[in-house]
């Protein structure tokens, strides 16, 4: 019985060490080359771009919100970047505005701007998975994305395209979110994310987002057309980004929440 | 010659627009119908009894900005005429101010509108804008305040110095109108208590930051109180308005936690006759995406209380619960619905508020409301109101 049991676990133990030996070398792989993306972005400043949201339902009918976003780099991994979003269409929210210190792990701080009440809102950063404004894209998939918020598995590596993509597992270390996974592609030359499939909470595959029409600012690479499909809904949502302008400037101070009633 | 050139500023208003960047101007405005509809006859003479009573509603906005972006100026004129009560109609200068911003400080001169407040049933820390009362009941249409406001942005936090050297008054309902006591309210004989009248220079200070999950906002003003209290008129037939001054201090306190948001309000106001304390306290909590749904489902519940004796201004909010829920759809037209109830813990009124609100197409937003209330006793705070419980449809063209 212990003879047995014994030879049980020497056959067993390298094995399960050489399998853990390989998971972790999977995570460390799958870290690297999420890092290698996001720091190809280290040093953009703060940016500011104008964009048009298309969102589509089943029956293909059309509905488009026009939106600007002024992002403030924070350049330490610990802490997260600092974003704005305008709306300018449809008419009737024009000037909602959503201001959001991004965080790591804990709940971002966001502030939300009412113009017709000029009324400043601290809202509730635990609706992760919630729409953003009726789209396909939730809060967590719209705010900015921080290379610790997520625990990284290398898979393989495929083609993309014209391009050779690492494909990388990542799951969400923060709390509430509404994905289980994410599968995400990162090309090998110019180390940018290209498509991403998210799986809901019972495993799923719920959303598949595509990024294209990548172009280089000096060194930045910025994704300019970002079409996310709902695969269970076949609801679709294209971000169409008009060029970007970095560096104009833009100081802590322009992303506080009193400057939210003195931006129109 | 004047209606020419007004014609072709609406042209250029209404031609396809883009937000305004340095060094352009803005132009965009909107229309709005609405339609009033009481179910039961005015309870007070003189008040018309047309069961439907109309308005038509416009607001333009001209805003500019410099290439530097260092200054802004804008101009919302708002126009609102009621085929009922010629005093619910209005014309009023919502914005029309300049402003110069650097780094750490904004100097704005002229009319603007400022909110301060955390919590939804009632706003007792906001003092600055005048209420139009005319508009609507509920508290939150504003009059454009002149002023002077400098801004200085620090680490720990913001602090906003307003000098406002005219007072406007509050609008009521005329004799022709729902919603007023049965003495009218003639607000071209209001009196008060500054022999400066409007012209007494008002100060405000505001002091606004965040720590952490609470969002901490402290201020004073010294002037002219925004709420009038009333005094019968020599012959008996209407109310005259009579503006006191005052001194406030207040402070509006909200801690957002998870899907929890705690808020408080508080005033302690120099009054007319005596010194006294106000707050409004109480949560929201929401549950996201109910039922796999996109739908948020929220709760609130607040509590009123107010300690001002029968000698200052009169207010709903003295002893009440507020509970109401608000749904927002999430899908693409924004619908959303607030529905609240507030009951007086002194009288055992009721006040049923129901608000409901989406957008059709790209250029149209529609609101439905429904408002009713309880009080029928002359010792309840809202019998003059009890025959005006009503469904309000308002329909939004936006340009």
């Amino acid at each position: 019985m212990n003879c047995t049991r014994t030879m049980i676990w020497t056959i067993a133990a390298p094995l399960l060490i050489g399998a853990a030996g390989a998971a972790f070398a999977g995570e460390q792989i799958g870290f690297e080359i999420a890092a290698r993306s996001d720091r190809s972005d280290l040093g953009f400043g703060d940016s500011s771009v104008e964009l048009q949201m298309i969102l589509r339902n089943a029956a293909g009918q059309e509905s488009t919100r026009s939106l600007h976003i002024m992002t403030l780099e924070k350049p330490d991994e610990t802490v997260g970047d600092k974003s704005l979003v305008v709306f300018d269409t449809p008419r009737d929210i024009e000037g909602t505005a959503l201001l959001s210190h991004a965080k790591i792990l804990d709940p971002d701080d966001q502030w939300l701007y009412l113009p017709a009440l000029k009324r400043v809102k601290r809202i509730s950063s635990a609706n992760k998975s919630g729409p953003f404004v009726g789209s396909e894209f939730a809060f967590e998939d719209f705010t900015a994305v921080e290379l610790n918020k997520f625990d990284y598995t290398f898979l393989r590596e495929e083609p993309c395209g014209e391009l050779t993509c690492d494909v990388v597992e990542r799951t969400p270390r923060y709390e509430n979110s509404g994905y289980t996974k994410q599968i995400s592609w990162v090309d090998q030359s110019n180390y940018q994310l290209r498509r991403v499939e998210f799986y809901d909470r019972r495993g799923d595959l719920l959303k598949v987002l595509e990024l294209a029409d990548y172009r280089n600012y000096d060194g930045i690479w910025r994704a300019h057309n970002l079409s996310m499909s709902n695969v269970q809904t076949n609801k679709r949502t294209d971000l169409i980004y008009g060029d970007y302008t970095f560096k104009t400037g833009q100081s802590e101070n322009d992303f506080v929440k009193g400057q939210l009633t003195r931006l129109r | 010659m004047r209606i020419v050139t007004l014609f072709g500023f609406l042209l250029v208003a209404l031609s396809p627009l883009s937000p305004a960047r340095g060094g352009e101007v803005d132009l965009s405005g909107n229309l709005e119908l609405q339609a009033r509809s009481f179910w039961r006859d005015p309870a007070w003479a003189g008040q018309d009894d047309r069961a439907v009573q109309g308005s038509i509603a416009s607001a333009a906005e001209i805003r500019w900005y410099n290439e530097a972006g260092d200054q802004r100026a804008s101009i919302i004129p708002f126009l609102r005429v009621d085929t009922t009560d010629e005093e619910r109609s209005l014309a009023d200068l919502r914005e029309a101010y300049w402003a110069f911003e650097s780094q750490d400080f904004e100097l704005l001169i002229g009319a603007n509108t400022v909110f301060w407040g955390v919590t939804e049933s009632a706003h007792l820390v906001d003092i600055v804008n005048q209420t139009d009362f005319a508009g609507d009941i509920d508290g939150d249409d504003k009059l454009g305040q002149p002023m002077v406001s400098l801004t200085l942005l620090n680490d720990w936090g913001e602090i906003s110095a307003f000098v406002m050297p005219y007072f406007r008054e509050r609008t009521f309902a005329g004799i022709d109108g729902r919603f007023r006591p049965p003495l009218s309210v003639d607000t071209d004989r209001a009196t008060y208590e500054s022999s400066r009248e409007e012209n007494h220079v008002d100060l405000a200070l505001r002091y606004s930051h965040y720590i952490g999950d609470l969002d901490v906002g402290l201020n004073v003003f010294s002037g002219t109180s925004r709420e009038p209290r009333f005094v019968p008129s020599q012959d008996g037939q209407s109310l005259l308005p009579m503006y006191d001054q005052i001194g406030q201090f207040g402070v509006d306190l909200q801690y957002t936690k998870e899907a929890w948001l705690w808020k408080l309000e508080a005033i302690a106001r120099d009054g007319v006759m005596h010194s006294f304390a106000a707050a409004v306290a109480g949560f929201e909590y929401t549950f996201y995406q109910v039922n796999d749904s996109a739908a948020d489902v929220g709760l609130l519940l607040e509590y009123q209380y107010d300690r001002r004796n029968q000698f200052e201004p009169v207010t709903i909010a003295d002893n009440d619960v507020f509970i109401g829920t608000r749904v927002a759809l999430n899908d693409v037209q924004d619908t959303a619905v607030l529905a609240g109830v507030s009951y007086d813990a002194d009288t055992g009124e009721i006040f049923v508020d129901i608000e409901a609100e989406r957008r059709f197409g790209e250029n149209w937003f529609a609101e439905l409301r429904v408002r009713a209330f309880s009080g029928a006793d002359p010792g309840d705070t809202t019998w003059w109101l009890q025959k005006d419980g009503h469904v309000l449809v308002n329909l939004t063209r936006y340009f």
